[in-house]
């Protein structure tokens, strides 16, 4: 029989019992749409995240303490380490440096109160960082040496503590009980969570050290940023940085007590988290693929209990095994196929739902649903129908015709 | 009588069924040779093995001892595929309750076998000459839901006829029909045999039925007791 017929009349048998053929299908509806659904806000949540990361800039590099196991006192990072770092002879490929101290703390003003995260910087930081201000001056030189009282804060901060977004320069706040005065408030980058740019402040970092964060040694900063001459040359950066450090904290290769992330080192984590995810999904969708496969099967069992008698007709009038086995497996595969294309329309659907929510809620993401995922879910879905279809094909095409046409 | 143009030819025939730890002797050595363009009718009691002798005569089952010969081929020991290829070139089946695929045009109905025997072209105007000379050319596309129980009936003969088989085997074609259209259905049965020469095999106990075939073959315990000629009524 050609593949067209027997497409026909399998078309032909699932439409003649619409109820039954679309129950069936749901688990597979359900599986493949959640599945696609998850795919694609988590393909929009990656694409948020690298493109977060990638907004940081291509030239940044982040120096941190510690970061090696073996080791077990890491030197801490100081403020002529920083300095080091800025000679042009032994790192050409920086730059800029910019030193940071990083801490919380609760800032206050007419009443309101809220925790933020602080950090000590120098002038050079706001280009280090691209920091760009709605209105005010960034910390500057003066600002520096004279350890000023003064803060840059972010536009949710502004918000909580005064009710708008601008309109706040030279207000009073207090840190951690100290009064500070506002100089400058950054552009609104949008954000959630701890991340939150909006949600930090800025001192000198002097400042810091005297009056906010206390480290140690004088000396000491939590991380140093360092801007290189131009993407290509970010790994050039990277030995030099790691060459000037190890001679300074006497380490050797292998040892160090210092870790340098570069923005392709943050991308490679986000990428790492986002495959466990993908993982994880994978395994969902197996198990409800799985559920659904058995629903096929089990209606396929009970269809060919049902036709019996057709099929012991159809070997009476000359069809041989491997025609009664095709014709239910097209059945089958139809059956699967048809479920897993509704299901990537239904999970394209609620994509769009979650990404227009998302909108709404000031939240990015912007749910992608990808060429791959769709192709996936097609083959699978068919690969499902096959498989479980298997065993009442077989079933159907080992009747003996007699007992078949004898069957009531 | 064999020799002379034997379409069925059977030698020894017999069929053991095994029900448990029973042997159950369905057919005791049956020799038959019918001839091309014969219309005969096989009669017998539940239990004469009728309904086995019909299902090893139409391919539908192997005997467990003994030869068959079906229009020169031997069929008695061929496997599930080769059965299936000769059942669907060389019998047409006409069964008591029709058959018909339900969801499916008169149409595409008599296509069937056709579908089976890997036709690709000229499908549809043998399958329209078959219902025309079964008189039901301005049905075509009706489903068998909208066919009374004798039109049913005549599209599973133009099934039948479709691949140019060997013989019609028809069992208790008209049990199922009033006497009206049982007796359409036997006048289109004859009247194929009268016009193209096809060999028609009734499996039957409606002496009524063998009375309209030429030749009775009696079974009873599994071996055949008679096998006459019917005489005919004078018209």
């Amino acid at each position: 029989m050609d593949f067209a017929r027997s497409l026909i009349e399998a078309l032909d048998s699932l439409a003649s019992n619409k109820l039954r053929s679309g129950l069936t299908i749901l688990g597979i509806v359900i599986g493949v749409g959640a599945v696609i659904a998850m795919l694609s806000i988590g393909a929009g949540a990656q694409n948020t995240i690298t493109g977060s990361i990638s907004d940081i800039g291509t030239n940044l590099l982040f120096v941190m303490r510690g970061g090696n196991e073996e080791v077990r006192n890491p030197k801490p990072l100081t403020l002529s380490d920083a300095d080091a770092l800025r000679d042009p002879f032994a790192a050409p490929s920086i730059i800029d440096v910019a030193p940071v101290l990083q801490g919380s703390v609760e800032i206050t003003a007419l009443g309101e109160s809220d925790f933020v995260a602080v950090y000590g910087v120098i002038p050079e930081h706001a280009a280090v960082r691209n920091i760009n201000l709605a209105e005010g001056t960034f910390i500057d030189e003066t600002h520096y040496l004279g350890r000023a009282a003064v803060v840059v804060i972010g536009p949710d901060v502004a918000e909580t503590l005064f009710n708008r977004r601008e309109g706040v320069l030279g207000e009073t706040v207090r840190l951690e009980g100290q009064p500070f005065r506002v100089i400058g408030v950054t552009v609104t980058k949008g954000g959630q969570g701890p991340s939150n740019e909006d949600n930090q402040i800025y001192v000198p970092l002097t400042t810091a050290q005297s009056r906010l964060i206390r480290r140690s040694t004088r000396d000491r900063v939590d991380i140093i940023l360092v801007q290189a001459i131009d993407a290509d040359a970010v790994s050039a950066a990277e030995q030099e940085i790691a060459a000037i450090l190890r001679q300074r904290h006497k380490t050797v290769i292998g040892e160090d007590d210092f870790t340098v992330f570069t923005q392709e080192s943050f991308l490679d984590i986000a990428n790492q988290i986002t495959n466990v995810f993908t993982i994880f999904l994978g395994g969902v969708a197996g198990i409800s693929l799985l559920v659904g496969g058995i629903g096929i099967m089990n209606i396929m069992l009970v269809s060919v209990t049902e036709r019996t008698r057709e099929i012991g007709l159809r070997k009476a009038v000359g069809a041989r095994k491997r025609d009664i086995l095709l014709q239910f497996l097209t059945e089958s595969a139809l059956l699967s196929l048809l479920g897993g294309l509704i299901g990537i329309v239904l999970g394209w659907a609620l994509s769009e739902l979650v990404g227009f929510i998302a909108a709404q809620s000031n939240a990015d993401i912007n749910p992608v649903v990808g060429l791959d995922a769709v192709l996936l879910a097609t083959i699978f879905s068919a690969a499902v129908g096959l498989f479980f279809g298997w065993y009442p094909a077989k079933r159907a095409s080992d009747l003996e015709p007699v007992e078949a046409l004898r069957y009531e | 009588m064999s020799g002379n143009d034997c379409v069925i030819e059977a030698s020894g025939l017999k069929k053991i069924f095994l029900m448990g730890e029973i042997e159950v002797h369905a057919l005791r050595g049956v020799d038959l040779c019918i001839n091309r363009g014969e219309v005969v009718s096989i009669m017998g009691p539940s239990g004469s093995g009728k309904t086995t002798l019909m299902n090893i005569l139409g391919c539908l089952d192997r005997p467990t001892d003994g030869s068959y010969i079906l229009d020169g081929s031997l069929v008695s020991d061929l496997d599930d595929d080769e059965l299936a290829e000769i059942r669907n070139k060389k019998v047409g089946f006409v069964f008591q309750s029709f058959n018909l695929l339900g969801r499916q045009t008169a149409l595409t109905n008599v296509e069937l076998p056709m579908r089976y025997a890997g036709v690709s072209n000229g499908k549809r105007k043998r399958a329209i000459e078959a219902l025309e000379s079964v008189g039901l050319g301005d049905r075509i596309r009706h489903r068998p839901n909208e066919l009374s129980g004798g039109q049913q009936q005549r599209v599973a003969i133009a099934r039948a006829l479709v691949n140019n088989p060997a013989m019609i085997l028809a069992d208790e074609p008209t049990g199922n029909l009033d006497s009206k259209s049982g007796d359409e259905v036997m006048r289109i049965l004859l009247g194929l045999n009268k016009e193209f020469g096809t060999t028609l095999v009734f499996v039957t106990h409606d002496p009524e039925i063998a009375a309209q075939t030429d030749r009775v073959i009696q079974l009873f315990d599994g071996v055949v007791t008679e096998d006459r000629l019917v005489e005919q009524a004078s018209t």
